[in-house]
């Protein structure tokens, strides 16, 4: 066969040396910058938990900054299930509410304190078999991603066959009957009705939900990049091709549809421990689209895209709270400056990402140090040249 | 027994509301051939090899592989009264296995209008087509249980690569490459899912007369490497009547003609229908 | 039930049926023709009820209604040039998390604008009136809403049927790029249905907000898919089905929360969606490409 390019991206070589099976080899060789990465890497891991420890230190002064982590781990692990779905597999689901409700109750009924369910439940009564059972606060996470993702197991059945659009507005139907059979009156000795439930124990420390976070979008990333995930993304750049390599379209997208439930659930879960009372108006049309716009926002189709969206966002909400208080220079009242002006820079902020940027902040790419440097050696360049 | 016949197609009719594209199609194919189906623009020929790998459902007829029937239909509900084809009566079970399947049991294809993972490389573009016949489960594939099969894996893939000239593009984006270079990536695409038929849909679609040569060459090769048995839908002539065994000609929908590349060429109705135009 | 009470429900039903039918043909003709399920139709009939409040607190109705129907119609008409048309080439994934994005900034945008406290719905003077046939007693806007839409409808049908912009729009939902070659303008055309469209669900938020008295930021939200889902009820692209799918819902929602589930009426008509999409994709009325807009 024919050598040319030689100066391409993988050489003749490395691939030899790849075929060989010396994978190590073939990483070593592809990247002479890995002895930098490394040490880049475990520089910033060390300052992030020192920082994080500084933090947890002064709990007391520092409430909350906390409280914007912790709500971006949790909102990160809800956008990154949600990427896998529609970025990695394209399928585009908007039934992250309703997932996320059922993880949220199943933790939340579970943990409330054996002591305090009377009062919780003071208006409806408990049901007599859940009045004694407690779980800790991971098994009953762990178990409401298990509901989540068998509820999203029997739904798919159904509506993965749908095409694009349909399967949009059928899972955001779904997320609405799942809000409705919380709500209902048959569920109260359970879900408590409208009143919500209320007495969730939180977080011991902002260690707790950070790890918890750290080792779901871990596993997430972790079945992206291996031969499921390339599975995933075959279906989602075509589907002809994909199923003419053998892959089942359906067993695969209700894989990704499942796995993807099961991590919203736990999200949701995650949620309920931060904000220890919830009902099922937390849980909204409007929290997918937050969900959403952090996913659009981050790039859709990267991992390390929607943890930056989701810091971004939840860090956003507070530094913009500016927008939503009155100011006045003098005497001077500035317009514009009143309660609800944040949710419309937000909105606003997912209309434009849509239409100007839409390959958000990383693309489909994953962070490294390398696109870092590159980066900014490319804007060297190209600052030189003008 | 029947393992003679790779694949035999009897009697497949495939009409999309009045329009009948395929008409009462029968063939079979050998183990160890190189079978060509060739016609004019529209005759039919993808649309039978798209019946063969499951994508349509056949109105009629039914699709033999190594033996087993793969796909079997018959005039049903509306198409009953619409049904235009022959041998209505024929067949009567209904069997549609999915390309998923009809892939896994043996048979790969290449596409017509290239159709590769867009967003991926090269190397993960084959690599893909592994994914298939690996044992792991969700679970071993995710915590890396399965390390040792993805290793092998992954240089089975990297060997179809070298094979197929693209080393040096490993690491290209697949839609990247020139379009010579791309229906290559096919190929190895679709060798990476172990067939033992291989259908190929135009190869040569696109390709200067060098690379058409280079390509009849690499077609054989791979038969005999591969132990395969290669259907192939083809228009460049030097090609197909240099490596076929034997030719199926398709007009309208049609079977005119079958035979060597001989007999073909000296057909008075396929030079009719389609040699007619100054090909020697 | 009694034969009264039940007739007072489908009096109910079928009014509340007719404004579903009218919004419910905005949906359809835009999936006809851009394949989008446009999110922000159901926010564009609640911005067109503020529209009312604001136009009548200053003159009299029959100026003011013109002019909240004007309204819609320009918000309409706007959203499809700023937020669809740079995405024409665009995924549809891209498309539909645009058309989300419009729903959502609306919604924020009345809130921030009118706050999220419902705002009384004004009367106009007369559709309020309250007729009494032995027990059943029904206002004028009741019996108005589906006589409207019924006539609306058909002149819609002749709209499309028999005019040249009609045939453009028949011929640009069946092949936009066929009929730009063939010298249609397809962006007017676009626009032109979203006209349409608008204008319908500003007749529909009249009649629907004069029943229901209040508006708030949300009250477009539910309705909206609700009105998507009578759209797919009667075959997505066919403006008859549409019409019938919003009667439908309209009348099974009523009897629903008459019977004293009105937890479940909106779950209902999600459940009704999907086994829709099951069943019979195609809807009641969408047949082979047939009627298509």
């Amino acid at each position: 066969m024919t050598e040319k390019n030689k100066g391409s991206l993988v050489s003749k070589d490395t691939g030899k040396a790849y075929a060989s099976g010396d994978g190590k080899a073939f990483a070593k060789r592809k990247d002479p910058h890995r002895g930098r990465n490394l040490t880049l890497t475990v520089i910033t891991s060390a300052l992030f938990i020192a920082l994080m420890v500084w933090y947890q230190k002064n709990a007391y002064d520092h409430s909350y900054a906390i409280s914007i982590i912790e709500r971006s781990a949790i909102y990160a692990v809800g956008a990154v299930a949600m990427n896998l779905l529609t970025g990695f597999t394209g399928l585009f689901s908007l039934g992250q509410a309703g997932f996320m409700a059922i993880g949220a109750y199943v933790t939340g009924v579970l943990t409330i304190p054996v002591t305090a369910r009377q009062s919780v439940y003071y208006m409806n009564g408990i049901a007599p078999w859940l009045e004694k059972l407690h779980l800790p606060m991971v098994p009953a996470m762990i178990l409401g991603g298990l509901a989540a993702a068998g509820f999203a197991a029997l739904i798919g059945i159904p509506v993965l066959r749908l095409k694009s659009d349909y399967l949009a507005i059928a899972t955001l139907g779904f997320a609405e009957i799942i809000r409705a059979l919380l709500a209902a009156p048959m569920m109260d000795t359970i879900t408590n009705g409208s009143y919500g439930i209320n007495n969730i124990p939180g977080y011991k420390n902002m260690f707790q939900p950070l790890l918890i976070a750290a080792v779901c979008i871990l596993v997430m990333l972790l079945l992206i990049n291996s031969s499921y995930g390339r599975a995933f993304k075959a279906i989602r750049d075509d589907e002809v091709a994909a199923e003419a390599m053998g892959i089942n379209l359906f067993r695969h997208k209700e894989l990704s549809f499942v796995i993807s439930s099961f991590f919203t659930g736990i999200s949701g879960g995650m949620l309920a421990c931060y904000m220890r009372s919830i009902d099922t108006k937390t849980f909204q049309v409007t929290l997918t689209y937050n969900v959403l716009l952090i996913v659009v926002l981050g790039g859709i189709g990267s991992v390390t895209g929607s943890i930056i969206g989701s810091f971004l966002i939840n860090g956003g909400q507070e530094w913009l709270r500016f927008l939503d208080e009155p100011h006045a220079i003098g005497a001077f009242q500035i317009p514009l400056f009143r309660p609800g002006f944040r949710m419309v820079i937000y909105s606003l902020l997912l209309m434009i990402v849509v239409l100007f940027w839409r390959s958000g902040i990383m693309g489909n790419r994953e962070f490294s140090w390398n696109l870092l440097f590159q980066r900014r050696r490319k804007k060297k360049a190209e600052g030189g040249e003008t | 027994m029947a393992a003679e016949n790779v694949l035999r197609i009897e009697n497949v009719t495939m009409q999309f509301g009045g329009v009948v594209a395929v008409n009462n199609l029968s063939m079979e194919i050998n183990q160890g051939e190189i079978v060509a189906l060739i016609g004019p623009n529209g005759a039919g020929k993808t649309t039978a090899f798209n019946v063969v790998t499951g994508v349509y459902e056949p109105t009629n007829g039914r699709v033999q592989f190594q033996g087993n029937t793969i796909i079997e239909n018959h005039p049903r509900g509306k198409m009953k009264k619409l049904y235009q084809g022959e041998n209505p009566e024929v067949f009567s079970n209904v069997i549609s296995k999915t390309p998923d399947r009809i892939t896994k049991l043996g048979i790969a294809r290449t596409f017509q209008n290239i159709r590769l993972f867009k967003a991926m490389t090269v190397f993960d573009n084959v690599l893909i087509a592994t994914h298939m016949r690996s044992k792991a489960n969700v679970f071993s594939a995710a915590f890396r249980v399965n390390a040792a099969e993805e290793a092998a894996n992954r240089e089975k893939a990297m060997e179809l690569i070298e094979m197929v000239g693209l080393l040096d593009n490993a690491g290209d984006i697949a839609t990247s490459l020139p379009y010579g270079k791309q229906r290559r990536l096919e190929i190895a695409r679709a060798l990476a899912t172990k067939p033992s038929l291989l259908l190929l849909d135009e190869p040569a679609a696109g390709m200067n007369p060098q690379e058409t040569e280079e390509l009849a060459h690499f077609i054989v090769k791979i038969k005999d490497d591969f132990k395969l048995t290669v259907f192939v839908i083809e228009h460049h002539m030097d090609l197909v009547m240099s490596i076929s065994d034997r030719i199926y000609v398709l007009n309208f929908g049609s079977l005119i003609a079958q035979g060597t590349p001989a007999d073909i060429q000296s057909d008075p109705l396929v030079i009719d229908a389609y040699l007619g135009t100054g090909v020697s | 039930m009694s034969l009264a009470t039940f007739v007072q429900h489908l009096l109910t039903g079928i009014s509340l049926g007719g404004a579903y039918a009218l919004i419910a043909i905005g949906y359809t003709m835009v999936y006809g023709i851009l394949r989008l399920i446009n999110f922000a139709h159901g926010d564009i009939f609640m911005m067109s009820g503020y529209f009312m409040i604001f136009a009548i607190a200053s003159l009299p109705w029959f100026i003011a209604v013109p002019i909240a129907l004007i309204g819609t119609v320009i918000l309409g008409i706007l959203i499809e040039k700023t937020a669809y048309k740079p995405l024409r080439s665009a995924p549809r994934m891209s498309v539909m998390i645009s058309a989300i994005g419009v729903a959502y900034l609306l919604e924020n945008l009345a809130t921030y604008l009118f706050t999220a406290i419902p705002m009384a719905y004004p009367e106009i003077p007369g559709l309020k009136r309250i007729f009494t046939f032995g027990e059943i007693t029904t206002s004028l806007v009741t019996i108005l809403t589906p006589v409207l839409t019924i006539i609306l409808t058909i002149v819609l049908l002749q709209l499309i049927n028999r005019t040249k912009i009609g045939m453009a729009m028949r011929a640009v939902s069946k092949d936009t790029e066929a009929a730009r070659l063939m010298g249609i303008k397809v962006d007017s055309t676009i626009s032109m249905t979203f006209l349409i469209g608008s204008l319908l669900a500003g007749i529909g938020a009249l009649l629907y907000f004069t029943d229901r008295m209040t508006v708030y930021p949300y009250s477009g939200a539910l309705p909206g898919l609700k009105c998507f889902v009578a759209a797919v009820l009667g075959g997505i692209g066919s403006i008859p089905g549409a019409v019938i799918g919003g009667f439908i819902i309209g009348i099974c929602e009523t009897f629903i929360v008459a019977f004293g589930y009105s937890t479940f009426s909106d779950a209902f008509t999600f459940m009704l969606l999907i086994i829709i999409l099951l069943v019979r994709p195609t809807g009641l009325f969408g047949e082979a490409a047939a009627d298509k807009v």
